[in-house]
């Protein structure tokens, strides 16, 4: 309590404050403290200066007012780059007509269910990995010999083994999504820290305790990074698969839409795209400050 | 503490013969003998790289694949203090507190613990949200707590400040007073090593070269005295000459 108001006191800021022995400060250093409340106080030199509320806005809404302003004034073409209402409109009578819900929801579930067999492979084959020897030597070396072959590059031969349905697209992003999660996993569980190898040996804990007090909860972090990047991932391999073969969903209608010269319809599905991208990174987020609320107190 | 049971010196705790372990081509510990009676508090001293928490670790079972010889006999409980307090920072203090421990009161006994090292009001913090030295009271506790026949200390007050440490000495052997483990500290302040200790051993080049019974009088005056003589002699068994000690006297 006491060194605590001296600290402030000394930058000027504790004057209200004050414990007693305080008072009986020579009066110049006293009357410096309450000056300090505005003149000694300097503000920060270095840094990248003050927070504004809702700044992280500034650019993308600079972003669409310069596109407004350039399609109004007919600096932009509109063959090149639709108008921002022009896509609006367009997106409404898409909503309105149902194709825009009916293609994004087709999207949406080969994007789950190619991310939820990713992660399922990846949690699975990570924890074999790394928490034995034998599983590592046996799983290891050909899931990064995989990640060495380009994922594009498998498409062909994923083509001719199963077709160009449903199951082939979702497969191919399981395969694309199941790389992060699995060596993040891996690398979690088998960076466990020693100093608390060393505590769970002093403390006679069994190897399921150890497994489920120590090493799970440690991998935990780097099981939840990879699942961003694997998220992420799921978004591009749609695109991958939705461009290369599909008769419906968003990648279809980016295909058709560029066959007709539709611009807007384009720019709508790339908006379109960016929302999904976005929200699901922030839900990964939201997942991960809950899943760890001891690491909270660190970022507040 | 435990003084009848430095008349009779009946079984001991802690029976080592012969002990060596080598790092490399050096000699860490060149064949120890030590006995550690029950209750007995004895604190270890040494240069920084004697080797005095490798025996540390060697009493703990910590030093898997360490070349060496030699046996001890060391109760089935024992806990150890490191350095740093290592709380899961993932468990609240008394999920740390109580980890690994059986039984079906186990949370009752967590909450003792943590009452006894003044602690009971962050029970339910993160161990992150803790002070160092309230780390390293939770860290005592999660020791204290299994009940422990031999307590090791590996420098367990080196990272506090000098005015949380002498507080944390003071816990310490009010904690060794009620609950009476053989305790080895490893440490290299010498007047902790006074303070806390019945006996206090020298490691030097892989050996004890003191072996000494701290028998301070009661009086105030004589006690001060025989402080500063004992502080001298271990001071001067761990290689500081009188000159840098006057220097700084």
């Amino acid at each position: 309590m006491a060194d605590l108001s001296i600290a402030t006191a000394r930058t000027g800021t504790g004057s209200r404050a004050k414990p007693a022995g305080w008072l009986r400060l020579p009066s110049r250093s006293a009357a410096l403290a309450e000056a300090g409340e505005t003149s000694r106080r300097r503000k920060r030199k270095l840094g990248p200066g003050p927070v504004i509320p809702y700044g992280a806005a500034i650019g993308p809404a600079l972003l669409l007012i310069l596109w407004s302003l350039g399609s109004a004034t007919g600096f932009i073409d509109d063959r090149i780059l639709s108008a921002p209402w022009t896509v609006a409109s367009t997106g409404w009578e898409l909503i309105q007509d149902g194709r825009l819900q009916e293609n994004l929801w087709t999207s949406f579930v080969r994007s789950f269910w190619g991310l939820f067999w990713g992660i399922v492979a990846g949690a699975s084959l990570g924890v074999i990995a790394g928490l034995s020897r034998i599983g590592e030597y046996l799983v290891d070396g050909p899931i990064q010999i995989k990640r060495a072959i380009p994922a594009l590059a498998l498409i062909p031969l994923l083509m001719l083994w199963f077709g160009i349905g449903e199951g082939m697209k979702i497969l191919t992003i399981a395969l694309i999504t199941f790389a992060p999660i699995y060596i993040q996993t891996h690398d979690g569980l088998r960076s466990t820290d020693a100093r608390f190898i060393e505590l769970a040996e002093t403390l006679d804990l069994s190897n399921a305790q150890f497994l489920r007090h120590v090493v799970l909860p440690a991998a935990l972090p780097g099981f939840l990074l990879g699942l961003r990047f694997g998220v992420t991932y799921s978004w591009l391999a749609l695109v991958v698969v939705e461009q290369v073969n599909a008769t419906s969903g968003l990648g279809y209608m980016i295909n058709l839409a560029r066959t007709y010269g539709q611009t807007e319809v384009i720019i709508l599905c790339l908006a379109v795209y960016a929302a999904l991208g976005l929200s699901s990174d922030w839900l990964v987020r939201l997942i991960t400050r809950k899943a760890l609320p001891w690491r909270k107190i660190l970022a507040d | 503490m435990a003084q009848d049971s430095r008349g009779l010196k009946p079984e001991p705790a802690v029976r080592v013969r012969g002990l060596t372990r080598r790092y490399g081509e050096r000699t860490i510990l060149d064949g120890v003998d030590l006995d550690i009676g029950r209750g007995e508090f004895v604190a270890l001293l040494g240069r920084s790289g004697s080797g005095k928490s490798t025996f540390l670790r060697a009493l703990a079972g910590l030093d898997h694949g360490v070349p060496g010889s030699g046996r001890f006999e060391a109760p089935d409980a024992v806990s150890v203090v490191f350095q740093d307090a290592r709380l899961l920072p993932w468990k609240k203090v008394a999920d740390n507190v109580s980890l690994g421990l059986k039984g079906d009161i186990v949370r009752e006994r967590a909450l003792r613990a943590l009452g006894e090292v003044e602690l009971t009001a962050r029970a339910e913090a993160w161990p992150m949200q803790l002070s160092g030295g309230e780390q390293q009271r939770a860290a005592l506790a999660r020791s204290l707590v299994r009940e422990p026949e031999l307590l090791l200390l590996d420098e367990p007050f080196g990272a506090l400040d000098a005015l949380t440490r002498l507080r944390m000495q003071a816990l310490l052997l009010d904690l060794c007073a009620r609950h009476q483990p053989a305790v080895l500290l490893v440490t290299h302040d010498v007047d902790e090593a006074i303070h806390l200790a019945q006996r206090v051993l020298v490691l030097e080049q892989g050996r004890f070269i003191v072996d000494l019974t701290i028998d301070l009088p009661s009086a105030p005056a004589e006690r001060e005295l025989r402080f500063a003589e004992v502080r001298m002699q271990l001071l001067t068994s761990l290689g500081v000459t009188e000159k840098e000690l006057r220097r700084v006297a």
